[in-house]
This record gives C-alpha cells, sequence and structure tokens, in this order.
C-alpha cells in the first residue's frame, strides 16, 4: 500500500477534509431544502382551505366548491379492502421466507418476485387489474378490483417490514420452544409472532399510507372521477383521495386556485403523519427491545 | 438451526407412537403441517402474481402484436396517432425519446446528489444529525407521485416559465426536477444502506495509516461499497422510468421528438395513463396500450434483476 502521506501535507489535507464536508453537506441542502419550500407553499395555501366543513361535505358546483368527503370516504375503503387482503397474504409469506425457506434457489426467485411487484410501473400493475380483475374475475370497475390491484402492489411492504421484525426475533428463543417439544407453528404463534408483533404494525402503517397515495392502479378498476352516491359495498365505484387531486388538478375548469391545495395538503398530511407515526413506533421499539 | 429442529421434530414423532396423548399430539402434528403448507403458498405467492401481471397483459396485447403490430413501425415511428380513423398509426419511438430523455435529466440531478448525500449521511453526520437526516430522506421518499405532479403543474411551471422566459413551463426540464427529486430519496436510502454495510474496520485500518476522512471515503469506502450503489443508482432508474402520474402532469404530454429541455414530451406510461380510459376493450388501441406495458414490464423486469444481481454479488462476497 503507498500510504497516504502523513506529515508534510496534514494540515492541507485536514482543509480538503473540511472543503468536502462542506460540499457534501451543500448536496443534502440542496437535496431536502426545495422539498421543504415546497411543502411550505402546499400548507401556505392549502391551509386557507382546510376546515371541518371541507372535511365533511360533498364536492359542489361541478367540483368547484365544498369538499372531499366522498374522496376521503372512497380511500378509506380501498385501503381497508387492500390490507384485509394483504396483510395476510403478506405476513404468511414473510413466515415462510424466515421461518421455513432454506437458502435456494426457490427462495432467490421468491425475493426476486417480490422486488419486481415493487418495482413494476404502477400503470402496469393498473393494465393488470382491468385484465385480470376487473375482466378475468368479473369483479368490474369495483372497490374490490382496485383494491385487489392495490393489494398487490404494495403486498412487498408488508412482506419486508415483517421478515425484518422475524429475523430480529434472536434463534435462540425458538430453540428454546423446540426443546420443549414444541412443533414450528407453535413455536411461532406462542413465540416469534408475539415478539415482533410491533414491527409488524409498523410495517402495515407504511402499507396503509402507500396505499392511500397510489394513483394509477386504480385509476381504471374502481375509482372515478365524480360519483354522485357513496359506495354502500365492495362493488361499487368510488371516488378517492389521489385520483380527485388528480381531476381538480387538471381536468376540471374553473377551479378555485387553493381547493387543489387543500386537497393536496390532506393527502400529503395522512401519508406523512402514517409515516411518522410508523417511524416514532420503530424508535419507541428499539428503545424498548431487550435483547 | 436445520439439524435442531429435525432431531426435535423426530424425537416428537417418536414419542408420538402409542403414547396416551396420541391424538392430541397428531392434532398439532397435523396443524403444524398445514400451517407449513399455506405458508409456502402465500411465500409462493410472489411468484404468482408477478407471472400473473405478465400473462395477464401479454393477453389483452396479443391480439394486437399477431394481428396489426408491425415491429419495425412500432419501434422506430415517431408517430402514435392511434384515433386517426383512416389509418391509425402506432409508432412508440417519440414516447420513449419522451420517457427516456425525462428519467435522464432526473438521474443527472438524482445520482449525484443522492450519493453526496448519503455519504455525507453515512459518513459525516454524527447523533442526533444523522437520525434526522434519515427520518427526512425517508418521508420525502413517502411524498405520492400524483402530489409531485401536482407540484410540477402548478409550482414548478411558473417558476420555469419566468426564470427561462419560455411560453411553457411543462416541459423536460419541469419533469426532470420533478422525477429527480422523487428519486434522489429512494436512491439516498439504498446507498447509505449500502454505505453502512462496509465494515468499520476497513475505516479503521484506513485511519491507522493517516488517511484523512476524503482519502478514507475515496479510496476504501466508496470503492468497498461499488456494486451497491450501482444497484442503488439502477433501482432509481427503473423507478424513474416507470413513475407515471408525475410524468403525466409535468410533460406536458404532447407528442414531440425532443430537441432541448424546454419541448414538451409524452412519456410510454402516461400514455396509458391518459388513453385506457377512452378505448374500448379488445379494439386495436387498447392492445397497443397493453403492448406498451408488456414493453414496459420486460424492461422494469431487466432494471431490477440486474440491480438484484448487482446487490446480491456484494452481499455474498
Amino acid at each position: 500500500m503507498e500510504g497516504f502521506g502523513i506529515s508534510k501535507t496534514n494540515i492541507q489535507s485536514k482543509r480538503v477534509e473540511k472543503l468536502f464536508r462542506i460540499i457534501f453537506l451543500g448536496m443534502t441542502l440542496i437535496l431536502i431544502l426545495p422539498v421543504l419550500v415546497i411543502l411550505g407553499t402546499l400548507i401556505v395555501k392549502g391551509g386557507s382551505v382546510l376546515s371541518l366543513d371541507f372535511f365533511l361535505e360533498n364536492p359542489t358546483n361541478g367540483m368547484t366548491a365544498g369538499g372531499i368527503f366522498p374522496a376521503l370516504l372512497g380511500t378509506i375503503w380501498l385501503v381497508s379492502v387492500a390490507l384485509l387482503i394483504s396483510v395476510p397474504i403478506g405476513v404468511a409469506a414473510a413466515i415462510y421466507l424466515n421461518e421455513y425457506a432454506g437458502d435456494n434457489i426457490l427462495t432467490r426467485i421468491i425475493n426476486l418476485a417480490i422486488i419486481n411487484l415493487a418495482g413494476v410501473p404502477s400503470i402496469v400493475h393498473a393494465l393488470f387489474g382491468v385484465g385480470a380483475f376487473v375482466m378475468f374475475f368479473k369483479f368490474g370497475t369495483s372497490i374490490l378490483a382496485a383494491s385487489f390491484t392495490l393489494a398487490i402492489m404494495t403486498m412487498p411492504v408488508v412482506i419486508v417490514a415483517t421478515k425484518e421484525s422475524l429475523q430480529a426475533v434472536p434463534i435462540a428463543f425458538r430453540e428454546a420452544c423446540w426443546n420443549m417439544g414444541a412443533t414450528r407453528w407453535q413455536t411461532i404463534k406462542k413465540v416469534v409472532l408475539p415478539n415482533s408483533l410491533s414491527g409488524i404494525l409498523t410495517g402495515i402503517i407504511l402499507e396503509v399510507s402507500r396505499t392511500a397515495g397510489e394513483t394509477a392502479p386504480i385509476m381504471f378498476t374502481g375509482a372515478v372521477f365524480f360519483s354522485p352516491f357513496l359506495p354502500e359495498g365492495v362493488f361499487d365505484q368510488t371516488m378517492a383521495m389521489s385520483l380527485h387531486l388528480f381531476v381538480v388538478a387538471t381536468q376540471v375548469p374553473g377551479v378555485p386556485e387553493n381547493l387543489p391545495y387543500g386537497v393536496a395538503l390532506t393527502l400529503i398530511g395522512m401519508v406523512l403523519i402514517m409515516n411518522s407515526v410508523s417511524i416514532a413506533f420503530r424508535f419507541y421499539l428499539r428503545g424498548k427491545k431487550k435483547w | 438451526m436445520e439439524d435442531l429442529n429435525s432431531i426435535s421434530l423426530n424425537s416428537q414423532n417418536e414419542k408420538n407412537i402409542g403414547s396416551d396423548q396420541l391424538d392430541q399430539r397428531n392434532l398439532d402434528w397435523y396443524i403444524d403441517k398445514a400451517v407449513s403448507m399455506i405458508v409456502f403458498i402465500a411465500g409462493i405467492s410472489a411468484i404468482i402474481f408477478i407471472v400473473g401481471i405478465f400473462l395477464f397483459i401479454a393477453k389483452e396485447g396479443l391480439s394486437f402484436i399477431i394481428k396489426d403490430m408491425d415491429f419495425t413501425e412500432f419501434f422506430t415511428s415517431p408517430y402514435w396517432e392511434p384515433s386517426d380513423e383512416d389509418a391509425p398509426e402506432y409508432g412508440i419511438l417519440a414516447l420513449i425519446l419522451g420517457t427516456a430523455s425525462v428519467t435522464g435529466l432526473a438521474m443527472l440531478i438524482a445520482i449525484p446528489f443522492s450519493l453526496g448525500t448519503a455519504i455525507y449521511i453515512s459518513e459525516f453526520a454524527t447523533g442526533r444529525t444523522k437520525e434526522f437526516l434519515k427520518i427526512l430522506v425517508e418521508l420525502l421518499a413517502a411524498i405520492p407521485s400524483v402530489v409531485w405532479g401536482f407540484i410540477g403543474l402548478t409550482i414548478m411551471n411558473p417558476i420555469i416559465i419566468k426564470l427561462f422566459n419560455v411560453p411553457v413551463g411543462l416541459n423536460i426540464l419541469n419533469a426532470g426536477v420533478i422525477l429527480g427529486l422523487m428519486a434522489a430519496p429512494i436512491m439516498t436510502s439504498i446507498a447509505e444502506d449500502t454505505l453502512k454495510a462496509v465494515p468499520d474496520h476497513y475505516r479503521e485500518a484506513a485511519e491507522a495509516l493517516g488517511a484523512t476522512k476524503w482519502q478514507m471515503i475515496y479510496k476504501v469506502v466508496l470503492p468497498a461499497a461499488k456494486n451497491g450503489l450501482l444497484g442503488a443508482v439502477l433501482l432509481g432508474v427503473g423507478r424513474g422510468f416507470g413513475e407515471t402520474m408525475a410524468v403525466l402532469m409535468a410533460t406536458g404530454h404532447s407528442i414531440n421528438i425532443p430537441t432541448s429541455i424546454f419541448d414538451s414530451v409524452r412519456a410510454l406510461t402516461a400514455t396509458i395513463a391518459a388513453e385506457l380510459g377512452e378505448t374500448a376493450q379488445g379494439s386495436e388501441h387498447y392492445g397497443a396500450l397493453f403492448t406498451i406495458g408488456i414493453f414496459l414490464f420486460l424492461i422494469t423486469f431487466i432494471i431490477n434483476l440486474s440491480a438484484d444481481l448487482i446487490i446480491r454479488g456484494v452481499r455474498k462476497k
């Protein structure tokens, strides 16, 4: 090894180091500050629109006035049904990957498939939703079809989070349980899952936030620009927050300037609050963990 | 772990035979088998889904590919005129260039800045600053793409018009910046993970040789993390390539062979999003949109596969 030039250049090197520190700090700030400014703008412009009535009223006058209640309710429908589908499958898949699967080619293919589920463009998921759920399974354009599409698209979030929290349970816990004569499932049920439940919960919260913000996958599978009726079941169509933002920002003429800002602020607020809760929860758990 | 487990299972089976609690134990054993079956099916469901996605979009695109599609025209014609009643034309060249120009500009912005940010967070920042920056990056990554599109439409658009004195602010520059800001947090956090995975004794060894921090980063940490960083970049490219709502709203969505960053363009993904709603199921146009979907699927599949192979290569070492 040629060494790093220790003595003479030492002071100069220190100066160079300081320079690089400043350069990298600068890059970090350039990346982060504009986004914070943008968020500030959203808050200032959108904040003036927000009120209890805004959340609880229907859109009126061809969506140029009134509130966002049907879109909020629709997003709650879509996210809830999507979670009912993706959480059981995702958690079970993570249990398989962490507790059962060996280090073999099948496991590698499953992991690759998970990466691709997360990486395939959202509009391709939309095409899949149309081809599979709307037409082939004959759900029609409905909450059910849209939620299935969302569930498959966001399932990797649950799988990855669950796998991480299962991994965090020490192997000794399992061994102790097996030695008592417990079966694999008894061990998972009584020891592994209780010790990783909170980690799984943080993953689910992340998934909620991810699902609520998606637009492309629901455009053609179940969400509509405007609906005079509130959804009453999973076979109804619905409005949704993310699509509503797209509609009021691009499709409706004569929308007052601040209204779309209010919709954007509500959507981003929902997402960021849920993410913050998930992060705070994670920090709390990290502090509490005793092993 | 495997061994230990098979031992405990075996001994249990032996005990089962002829024991008083035969039924109870057997029931547990069967439940155990059933559960392992169920989680196995859930485990391979990811494969089923990804294959299903390909099969279903291929099925809808197939009749167009077989009957109506002219391969050369599809990939080399700049004319996307599906609603021309006499002679509809399906050329995606302009759309490919639209996607490529926006993604390219986004990467020019995102790659240096997210790598720089990752280096700052991983190597320079300490304590609370480090935690704070990591949380901030994670939150920025969570902003939905439709919100980014809205930002391009309402905030970036007038800024670009004013700053560069151009008539329209919805163009490659706008979408590129938006997409760059969008992809950067994801690339940053993957890159930061990779840098964190470089063992500390590498750093200590370099320090012991008298290296300054920058020398250590440049000659030790970055080479050790090279593949992982490349993987992070590739995942960012895949993300930019497949982004839909933001490019639909910020590019201007008009078909152009771009000649400058102030040209409006149209992206592959945005074309599907804008037109699928107005096509009749089974029509030529409908099939053409699904064929674009197949193309997008294959490209992102290849990008993700190579990213995975590269990152996995690092872990093996």
